[in-house]
């Protein structure tokens, strides 16, 4: 059976419209919204640059990023074939930045991705729910915005020790109550209307309603929240590494560079920079193609 | 292949037969709790309101704001929790262990919003927000899009045109369609319309009325048409049920609500139409000031803070509304008609 309804014979419909005003699927009307917006496409290509030059790091770098070398210290730009010089124990700057994107897209990336799960999950259950189970988890969460949240991430993952994982786990952490708390304003704001309420007059479970109705309306904010917080936990991680509790030298890392080659800024400032930079760009382009992608989402815009 | 659609239902599940109401109500109840100050006061919203309502009728439900039309139109589906009272759906008393359960009840009753776009969810495609319904009971998904584009056609939309398009790509009466689609769609019996053509502008009204008309006869359906809108009212109902704070002060038929209103209430609330003779003006507001707060309803009569021919019995004692189970009957909770009440108005 084909999946259009025939019409009967002599059906009319008095709201008919020119067929010229045919609709476009969910989908591609996605993809032709995307394509009329050249800026987002620009800052999507760079996010996919930064992020393929991580992932083939060992074959575009020119040098070993661990190589040092007493004599090439804090070179300048294009000395002896390194493009970007040198930094403060003569090792090339930029394979040093090209492998530092591995560890700092992980920090950035993979403490948001577990709190929009754990805190989206935890909200939206808080805000359909309503009553003491949302009070019960909303207040726990403004346990832990009780704290700034660097002075959080520095103790959880001082409690824990140093490296890597311990410090995603860290800012997870630190993430989860203001994820949490975004959900659960928008499942709150879904809940009352009333497509909820008709949801629940046709029989349907909470878990139906929740995964139909709900989910859909509140990914759009979680998501572009989570976007933003991105760029934030890159440059929280790059504290912890500072302060010796996130990626330990000599791993390239950007926020363990800027601190290194921070005693260097007199003696080579555009070098002091570069890492600075490199996260500077990395989180406004996340910021500006999550926000185009939601957009074009936005069957309402 | 002509067509798609599916044929009027039989009355398969007509478990009560023809002459058992679909509907009987028994002094329901819902108190909402309100905080505030020291103590915890209660909204009587829905306080008493017995009625029955018959196969295949429109039972008209008329009242001021707030006096508990909608809460008792949620309270019907269980949307609310009741506070008390019991209800009967085809003679089988529901949410009881030997009756129908609510799961049960929300198959064979559903119900239109007021809001058009709100109940709808502004990220589903109307279609789908139509298959939702048949997908929930258990048709597959293609299945119950199928249904949903079928419904569409039934309300005149044309699902090629207008199933893929999102809420507020549609007009108010094109998404009024769209929800009396969505309520149809899994075959209910009994269909609650919640001030549904309310918001409407007049021309759509009128068309969506004649649509829920011969959606009717169609699928013999059984409405509960809740409305502020007198002369919609009457256009469209079988019987009428007047609410006054959470009570029903009169209850008939309906040409007899309108041509020989019994409660002054009911005959204030007729008056406050616009007369459409020039010649016969409304020159004195029908009735005075604002119905008083249902935290703390007036004793006795409810209305007899405002009732002109107010007597000490009004404010002591609550007057019965009498046979209000009965089909042809015309029942009014007022002193002045029942024998022996101590009003001075009351038949001997």
């Amino acid at each position: 059976m084909s999946q259009t309804a025939t019409l009967p014979a002599g059906a009319r419909f008095d709201d008919d419209l020119p067929p010229a005003l045919r609709v476009r699927g969910y989908w591609s009307s996605v993809g032709v919204r995307l394509r009329h917006d050249p800026a987002t496409l620009c800052f999507g290509v760079i996010v996919l640059l930064i992020v393929l030059a991580a992932i083939f790091a060992p074959l575009i770098a020119p040098f070993d990023p661990y190589k040092e070398s007493v004599v090439l210290r804090l070179k300048p730009f294009g000395y002896r074939g390194h493009p970007l010089g040198t930094d403060e124990l003569g090792r090339d700057l930029l394979s040093r930045l090209i492998y530092g994107g591995r560890s700092s897209l992980l920090m950035g990336l993979v403490p948001v991705c577990i709190a929009t799960a754990l805190g989206g999950t935890l909200g939206v259950i808080g805000g359909f729910a309503g009553r003491t189970v949302n009070a019960a988890i909303m207040r726990t969460m403004d346990v832990f915005y009780a704290f700034p949240s660097v002075l959080l991430a520095v103790a959880i993952s001082g409690a824990m020790g140093g490296g890597m994982a311990n410090g995603m786990a860290a800012l997870a952490l630190v993430f989860i109550p203001a994820m949490c708390r975004v959900a659960e304003t928008a499942t709150a704001q879904v809940r009352s209307l009333d497509f909820i309420e008709a949801a629940r007059a046709t029989g349907a479970g909470t878990f139906t309603i929740v995964r139909y109705h709900v989910l859909g309306n509140v990914l759009g904010p979680v998501f572009i929240y989570a976007s933003s917080l991105v760029s934030v936990s890159i440059l929280l991680a790059s504290g912890l590494s500072f302060l010796g509790l996130g990626v330990k030298p000599p791993t390239p890392d950007w926020g363990l560079m800027l601190s290194t080659l921070r005693q260097s800024i007199y003696v080579a400032p555009l070098s002091c920079a570069l890492p600075g930079a490199a996260i500077f760009v990395t989180s406004i382009c996340f910021n500006l193609v999550s926000d185009g992608i939601r957009s074009a989402m936005d069957v309402r815009l | 292949m002509s067509t798609t659609l599916t044929a009027p239902r039989p009355y398969a599940e007509d478990v009560g037969g023809p002459a058992q109401p679909l509907l009987i109500a028994r002094d329901l109840a819902k108190h909402f709790r309100v905080r505030g100050g020291s103590k915890t006061a209660r909204v009587r919203a829905v306080d008493g309101v017995s009625f029955t309502l018959f196969k295949g009728e429109t039972l008209g439900i008329v009242g001021e704001s707030g006096c508990g039309k909608s809460t008792l139109a949620r309270l019907v589906l269980h949307l609310v929790e009741r506070d008390g009272g019991e209800l009967i759906f085809d003679g089988e008393p529901v949410g009881a262990p030997r009756g129908i359960s609510i799961a049960a009840l929300r198959r064979h009753v559903q119900m239109v919003f007021q809001d058009s776009y709100s109940s709808l969810n502004p990220r589903m495609p109307v279609q789908d927000s139509v298959a939702f319904g048949p997908f929930v009971h258990g048709r597959k998904k293609p299945d119950a899009r199928r249904v949903a584009r079928d419904m569409l056609v039934k309300v005149g939309l044309n699902p090629d045109l207008f199933g893929p398009r999102y809420p507020h790509e549609l007009s108010g009466g094109q998404k009024q369609r769209v929800n009396i689609a969505r309520a149809l769609a899994i075959e209910p019996r009994m269909v609650i319309l919640d001030e549904a053509v309310s918001a409407l502008d007049k021309s759509v009204e009128a068309q969506v009325l004649n649509l829920l008309r011969s959606l009717k006869q169609q699928f013999n359906l059984t409405y509960l048409f809740i409305s502020h809108d007198l002369n919609v009212v009457r256009y469209v109902s079988d019987r009428v049920l007047v609410m006054y704070l959470g009570r029903v002060v009169e209850l008939g038929p309906s040409e007899d609500i309108f041509t020989n209103p019994l409660h002054p209430y009911t005959r204030a609330l007729l008056g406050s139409r616009p007369s459409m003779d020039p010649t016969n003006r409304i020159e004195e507001p029908p009735i005075t000031g604002d119905p008083p707060s249902p935290i703390d309803p007036p004793g006795g009569c409810r209305f007899h803070t405002r009732c002109p021919f107010a007597e000490a019995v009004c404010e002591a004692k609550s007057p019965e509304l009498g046979a209000w189970l009965e089909r042809g009957s015309h029942v009014a909770a007022c002193h002045m008609l029942n024998a022996g009440s101590g009003h001075s108005a009351a038949p001997a």
